[in-house]
């Protein structure tokens, strides 16, 4: 997963020539990775937005507030709503057991959070449907009591859960970890409870990497195609989410739709980066 | 008893938060994927192994893994001098490519897999120079992974660089040894650890990866056909056995990837402990 | 001052995730209170208004966009009723899939009968579903056409010509597509009449137009895509619905149909879903929607969106549109899906054997 990485802007004139490579393999080297980051990010984003008002701005309005895809977007941020603060509250949780205390079989529990993220998202949708369908463990039991869990929006949600689940335990744990309990020993040991210390000692420490993780969870709930798709029904209006609206859009040939609802999502993407670098300065500056 | 189980500690919370996490994940990611190895114990072994053997099926795993492995290589090399041009060199507007590196983490998977086929298709901005094929070839496939696994090992060499005790180079240069040797000597083993991790985070990324590639990819039978659209392909026939079989290989794999990334990491861990 | 910030987003998410409880606690007693409403609309059938789930295959977007407005004027005529009509579109075979695992549609429009036939198998409708409608269940057809590019640089006039090196052939996966299978047994149909019935000639014969074939889509819409948008290949064996709609839809002046001298009678047939039907009381409109896809109005929205009307008035009205082709059937030629199925399209099937030769 993406670490947490704040760039330091100190003077390097200090720094000995020794230990520099000459000028022009500097440059040499910026340009390489310049051309890959070209080729492989700048140039497909801007296809997307290039494409998207290829028809002018009135289609991709049109395109944006049309009731499907406001349905879609709606759709979206509601599972996002769902989601994100369900597995906050659960990388809480595993990271304060696995870095707070010592017991046996941790490192199998730390693999076991990471698996969501290694396991191929078709598989994360087929999964739900052998456990919901009508087939599935619990098929007879929903159907008997008229609930409806894949085909509907709970089937996204849960979906969406299980695909999104390492990301804020996996950004707390390091975190945690590197930052021991002593605070807490010291607060505990001056008579504060557990859950005022909690609030008090450990919040404030963990909250940039608690809130970065919000983030790149928040990322992968608003992007997940593959485990959505299967479980998803594709219902217009109902159970597209905004990555499934884009495909539908797609299917239908009206591709400069498809691109302006997929440039507002990478507009969101780039909020999220945005917001996801502010973050990180802040966490910076406050060590 | 307990005492037996974990080391005491005065910290409270232990029972609670453990206890949520284990239900958690118990019920969303241990009974799901469970489910695969319950519907595949139901094939008798040799109409399992026929499955996940079968020619077009071996195919697409080679397509899978050798697509993944080049994407993950590629991204090794590359993403090894991005993070170093990122962290030593300063130049305008690097904050705001420090930023893009994580789009491809970011952005919807179908909608880069659109954008890539629309690139490098033989009639796309970038295809039409080309004068071999890229999309729906498996160099298509390895264009989209490639994408989808690039902020992988930037940002675990990142902060390796980050961290690294410029001191050490110096001393190195001191003692005599030139910019390469130096290289070689010092900085690689360094973060060798770091971009093994990036290298098998964007592996065993890639080798699930569904959305982004089949648009990409042209989905030949045994030429461009990767294992997660098999299952696909599986599902849409009827054949639950079939895909919960081939499921059940995928996920023995991530399975072991994981460990060896968690391996890896442990290692970096304990090697490193004096950051 | 930052402590309390943090802490009151951390109040929202715990304040969130007591709301998601409470909404599912809703959502279950709204599904209950749904239950009560259709049990009471069974029995007397005045409420004043009600849903229909419409799962459909790829191709008939459009058709039935235009087909649901006016069945829903209809109804609303005939009976007073509001009808609203929501449409799922996907590969065939995912459609059903999805209607066999769950998904509650009252209705299924796939492209192909073995895909009801699946549905059928798990219980959710008669096995006999077929003869409860006329024409085979069928309302509307069509069949399999060439699309080129215009100018047809590749001279492409019958399926001998896909046949040829050097010729790059556009056609979905017959195993995700059940639209693609009608395209694999067309060409099927032309080899049998070519080789009189020499099954390992027909073999290679099909074989030949597979190997040119650069893009294997998994949907129909998906094969459009890559011809028309990506440009790639010189022809495209579509449905001739689909074939139309490019050609209206995406440019005349780029590209040309092209007749093969024979083709399949392609029939996506419709049905009832009985179980979800009979749960939700929708019976009734379930029924009326389908028997209104044989009436004048239905007939003339299929003809206008390119499928082949059953109706002799309406085919004759637009009968400039349809070029007379010699159409094979799945019944007379194939001997019915299930033989057509088993033969061509399971693992082994004739169609594995190109990729994977015995």
């Amino acid at each position: 997963m993406a670490g947490h990485v704040p760039l330091s802007y100190g003077s390097r004139k200090t720094v000995k020539k020794a230990a520099e490579e000459p000028l022009f393999i500097r440059v040499f080297l910026t340009v390489v990775a310049f051309i890959f980051l070209f080729l492989f990010l700048v140039l497909p984003l801007a296809a997307i937005f290039i494409k998207a008002f290829e028809q002018g701005i009135h289609v991709y309005l049109a395109a944006i507030t049309e009731p499907d895809a406001l349905a879609a977007i709606k759709l979206t941020l509601l599972v996002v709503l769902l989601t994100v603060p369900v597995n906050a509250l659960f990388g809480i949780a595993a990271a304060w057991a696995i870095t707070k205390f010592d017991f046996k079989g941790k490192s199998l529990l730390t693999t076991i959070i990471d698996l969501p993220f290694a396991v191929s998202p078709v598989i994360a949708g087929l999964v739900f449907v052998l456990l919901f369908s009508t087939h599935g463990l619990f098929g007879d039991l929903l159907f008997a009591n008229d609930i409806k869990i894949i085909f509907a929006i709970p089937g996204i949600v849960i979906a969406t859960l299980f695909v999104t689940l390492p990301f804020v335990a996996r950004e707390l744990i390091p975190l945690m970890q590197s930052q021991g309990s002593s605070e807490e020993e010291a607060s505990l040991t001056l008579g504060a409870g557990g859950w005022k210390t909690f609030w008090l000692v450990t919040l404030p420490n963990i909250k940039w990497g608690l809130l970065y993780g919000i983030i790149l969870c928040n990322a992968r709930t608003v992007g997940e195609f593959g485990a959505v798709s299967v479980v998803s029904g594709h219902i217009r209006g109902l159970t597209n989410t905004m990555p499934l609206h884009i495909e539908i859009l797609y299917n239908e040939y009206q591709f400069s739709a498809a691109f302006a609802v997929a440039s507002l999502m990478s507009i969101l993407a780039i909020v999220t980066l945005i917001f996801k670098n502010m973050i990180e300065w802040k966490a910076n500056q406050h060590g | 008893m307990k005492s037996r189980f974990k080391k005491h500690s005065i910290l409270p919370g232990f029972g609670l938060s453990l206890g949520f996490t284990m239900l958690y994940l118990s019920l969303l990611v241990l009974l799901p994927l469970s489910m695969i190895f319950v519907n595949t114990a139901s094939m008798s072994w040799s109409d399992f192994w026929s499955t996940v053997t079968e020619p077009r099926v071996v195919a697409s795993y080679k397509l899978s893994f050798g697509a993944a492995f080049v994407a993950a290589s590629i991204n090794m090399v590359f993403g090894v001098l991005i993070a170093w041009v990122l962290v030593r060199y300063s130049f305008p507007g690097k904050r705001l490519i420090d930023g893009l590196v994580d789009l491809p983490f970011a952005l919807p998977t179908a909608v880069a897999g659109i954008a890539l086929t629309t690139l490098y298709a033989k009639t796309g901005w970038v295809g039409q120079f080309l004068s071999f094929k890229v999309a729906f070839t498996p160099l298509g496939v390895t264009v989209a992974l490639t994408f989808i696994g690039l902020p992988f090992v930037v940002r675990m060499v990142q902060p390796v660089l980050q961290n690294f005790d410029k001191e050490t180079e110096e001393a190195s240069a001191i003692l005599g040894a030139n910019r390469r040797q130096t290289f070689i000597r010092v900085i690689i083993p360094e973060i060798l650890p770091a971009a093994l991790t990036g290298f098998s985070l964007a592996f065993a990324r890639a080798l699930g990866e569904y959305g982004s590639v089949v648009f990409i990819a042209g989905n030949m039978p045994m030429k461009t056909e990767i294992t997660p659209l098999l299952i696909m392909t599986k599902l849409e026939q009827y054949d639950y056995a079939g895909a919960t079989a081939i499921a059940a290989v995928m996920l023995i794999i991530s399975f072991i990837m994981l460990l060896f990334i968690n391996g890896m990491q442990w290692w970096m861990n304990r090697k490193f402990a004096h950051y | 001052m930052k402590n309390k910030q943090v802490l009151s987003k951390f109040l929202i998410s715990m304040a969130t995730t007591a709301v998601i409880l409470a909404g599912c606690g809703n959502s279950k007693a709204g599904n209950e209170s749904e239950e009560n409403e259709s049990e009471e609309n069974a029995a007397s059938s005045s409420k004043e208004s009600v849903e229909l789930l419409n799962v459909s295959y790829d191709p008939t977007r459009e058709l039935y966009e235009e087909f649901n407005k006016e069945f829903a004027a209809h109804w609303k005529k005939e009976t007073g009723q509001n009808v609203t009509i929501q449409q799922s579109h996907g590969g065939s075979g995912k459609q059903g899939r999805a209607v066999i695992d769950g998904l509650e549609a009252d209705v299924v429009t796939l492209a192909l009968a073995g895909d009801i036939d699946e549905v059928a198998k798990a219980g959710l409708t008669a096995e006999d579903w077929q003869t409860r409608l006329d024409d085979n269940s069928t309302p509307y057809t069509s069949t399999i056409v060439f699309l080129v590019r215009k100018g047809n640089p590749k001279h492409i006039k019958d399926w001998g010509d896909l046949a040829k090196k050097g010729v790059s052939v556009i056609t979905p996966n017959p195993k995700t597509s059940g639209g693609a299978r009608w395209n694999y047994l067309a060409a099927w149909a032309y080899g049998d009449k070519k080789f009189s019935g020499d099954e390992k000639k027909i073999k290679t014969f099909v074989g030949d137009i597979y190997k040119n074939v650069e893009v294997l889509d998994s949907g129909a819409r998906g094969a459009t895509t890559t011809f028309v948008e990506r440009g790639i290949g010189d022809v495209l064996i579509a449905w001739e619905n689909e074939a139309f709609l490019s050609l209206n839809e995406l440019g005349k002046d780029q590209f040309e149909i092209v007749v093969p001298s024979i083709s399949i009678l392609a029939e996506p047939p419709v049905a009832v879903v009985d179980k979800v039907a009979k749960k939700k009381g929708t019976e009734k409109v379930a029924e009326a929607y389908l028997e209104y896809l044989y009436s004048k109005k239905g007939q003339e929205i299929a003809a206008e969106n390119y499928y082949r009307p059953r109706d002799k008035e309406v085919l004759a009205k637009y009968a400039d549109q349809f070029p007379k082709i010699n159409l094979v059937t799945i019944d007379d030629d194939f001997g019915g899906w299930k033989t057509a199925q088993e033969k061509h399209f399971n693992d082994g099937g004739t169609f594995d054997e190109i990729y994977q030769p015995k």
